[in-house]
């Protein structure tokens, strides 16, 4: 289903990514998964919070730029080969992935995808049939 | 014509009649005070006997405004080198006013007024303030900074004088100065563009809209900015910007000023008299034809200027104004000559640079020019702050806006610039004048 990305600007310097871990932290928001994309002068932090909506406040409060993207997570069984019938699918409708991160479990993976048409990837991935998406609720419930 | 013109408009103020003087009438009151001051400067000041001396130049031998090209120019260095009153044609006891403008090397220049010279100054101001359409009908906010700078308390005594409601806010402290334009209902504000540019950006912050304020006038002035920068300004506050100018070296702010045609800057000529000439060759140029402004003062009693050499670069309008003003116009002030950088070989000035970075953003975002040298080689980098607008979660996207904003620049400047983007706040605030380039090329 699809999810709220948090995408976070930063500097590429040190001190950069503790400034707003520790904003976050104060405001006792809890990081699901991360990734992070970095270039020389800047890096991209996306992460995947239950409060994204606060945590886009407090971060814009500080004058830190973010913006909310929708992704799609979805569950592949944690065995080789569990993401390919995923990717099959997208690349028979030309769905292009801008980019992907995952976290384990221990019997199935979640996979956040960042997919340029994130609706018909729903879609045409629910008519696959062979996986599973992932609710907020189930994600954030532990 | 034009007194037909002035009486037909219901904005017409009264402080704006010399603004009307016929042609003839004006050249004939310049030459009688231009000879005035002359004599003034020559036996009341030692500098001017002296550079008139070396060029066997007497008082007398100024008969009509066609002798003004024989004159000596003064340049900034001659304030330095005569600090501090040196150049003080009045004895102490008559001066009233002292400002000061911070030299950026050692010594600050003084300027120096009598009270017959702040009693022009506020005139010329209430003159300025009435070309933008301010009247004893609205409330002023001046947000320049109060002190020995002269651009607060020239604003102040001008639109006091006008009869409008003053709030004395100097600069600084963006977030009340928000809040007296909401609780007072200002109508009119005066500061520098870059810190209008930042009060725009505090109050989007706020949540205060400008343009639902009874906000409707701003007058500029004290730095060169560009026309992208005006419209920046009059679409994110919804109000109109209004040109100003003026230069302690001549009295302040109050000597050209935009008028609701909002095309180039009338000079007040009645009380200084505008000449461009060209930097190198030193020769007079004739109107329309780009140069430097040079500036006299007409009836400046305390500190006479003959000649002045401002560094700024303009040219004078040779069309009559439609708003029916027979005093003349000078162009824009996008740069100073002393702004300009050069980098390899090349002439630059940052006002290039900025309207290529508004032409490829849809808001002006804060940038900062840095020079460094490597190896011999000159490096441009410019530093522009990521903005909401601009920032997506894609690198790509990214990227290729980086690249644009490089590509607009290099376009301008003809050689490799890095264009690097920083997070919001990183580019240090101006409450005065906006620090756009940085030269660490000493440093290396």
């Amino acid at each position: 289903m699809k999810l709220n990305q948090l995408s976070i600007f930063a500097e590429n310097k040190p001190g950069s990514l503790n400034r707003i871990c520790s904003i976050l932290a104060e405001n006792n928001i809890d990081i699901l998964t991360l990734s992070l994309a970095d270039t020389t002068d800047f890096g991209i932090l996306r992460i995947i919070t239950k409060d994204w909506e606060k945590a886009r406040d407090v971060l814009t409060e500080n004058r830190i730029i973010v913006r909310v993207t929708d992704v799609v997570a979805v569950e592949v069984p944690n065995r080789p080969g569990g993401m390919c019938s995923i990717l099959d699918t997208l690349s028979k409708y030309s769905i292009n992935v801008e980019y992907m991160y995952a976290f384990a479990a221990t019997k199935a993976a979640i996979i956040i995808l960042r997919v340029d048409a994130p609706e018909m990837a729903i879609e045409k991935l629910k008519a696959d049939g062979s996986v599973k998406f992932v609710s907020p609720e189930d994600i954030f419930q532990s | 014509m034009s007194q037909y013109k002035r009486m037909e408009n219901p904005m017409f103020n009264p402080v704006s009649a010399p603004d009307y003087l016929p042609p003839e009438k004006l050249r004939e009151l310049q030459t009688e005070r231009f000879a005035f001051i002359i004599r003034r400067a020559y036996e009341n000041v030692p500098f001017y006997r002296r550079r008139m001396d070396e060029k066997n130049l007497k008082p007398e031998d100024f008969r009509t405004l066609d002798d003004v090209k024989k004159l000596p120019f003064t340049i900034k260095a001659d304030l330095r080198d005569t600090y501090p009153f040196g150049l003080f044609a009045s004895p102490l006891k008559d001066i009233v006013r002292l400002h000061a403008s911070s030299g950026t090397t050692g010594k600050p220049i003084v300027v120096a007024y009598t009270q017959s010279d702040l009693d022009v100054w506020q005139e010329t101001m209430m003159r300025t303030m009435a070309a933008a359409g301010v009247s004893k009908d609205d409330i002023v906010q001046v947000a320049f900074g109060y002190g020995l700078f002269t651009g607060g308390l020239g604003a102040h005594y001008g639109a006091e004088g006008l009869g409008a409601t003053v709030i004395p806010a100097s600069g600084g402290n963006t977030e009340r100065q928000i809040m007296l334009m909401k609780d007072f209902g200002v109508t009119a504000v005066a500061c520098t563009p870059s810190y209008f540019v930042h009060i725009i950006e505090v109050a989007e912050k706020m949540g205060v809209d400008l343009h639902k304020l009874p906000l409707r006038r701003g007058m500029f002035g004290a730095e060169p900015w560009t026309e992208e920068m005006r419209r920046h300004i009059e679409e994110g506050a919804g109000i109109r910007a209004f040109d100003i100018y003026g230069l302690s070296e001549i009295t302040g702010p109050g000597v050209g000023a935009a008028c609701e045609c909002q095309c180039g800057l009338h000079i007040f000529e009645d009380h200084y008299y505008p000449e461009i000439i060209d930097p190198d060759t030193l020769e007079v140029l004739p109107d329309g034809r780009e140069g430097e402004l040079v500036l006299s003062t007409l009836s400046k009693m305390a500190m006479p200027m003959i000649r002045y050499r401002t560094r700024d670069l303009t040219s004078i309008m040779t069309e009559r104004c439609a708003c029916g003003r027979t005093i003349r116009r000078i162009s824009k002030i996008s740069h100073r000559s002393d702004d300009m950088f050069i980098i390899r070989g090349v002439n630059v000035f940052p006002s290039q640079i900025e309207t290529a970075i508004l032409n490829e953003g849809k808001n002006l975002p804060h940038y900062q020019i840095i020079l460094t040298r490597s190896h011999g080689l000159d490096n441009v980098e410019v530093d522009i702050e990521m903005t909401q607008e601009m920032f997506s979660d894609k690198v790509s996207a990214i990227e290729s806006l980086t690249a644009r904003f490089s590509h607009a620049i290099e376009k301008v400047l003809g050689i490799r610039v890095a264009v690097k983007m920083l997070p919001p706040n990183s580019i240090p605030r101006s409450e005065g004048k906006a620090k756009r380039v940085i030269d660490r090329r000493g440093n290396n």
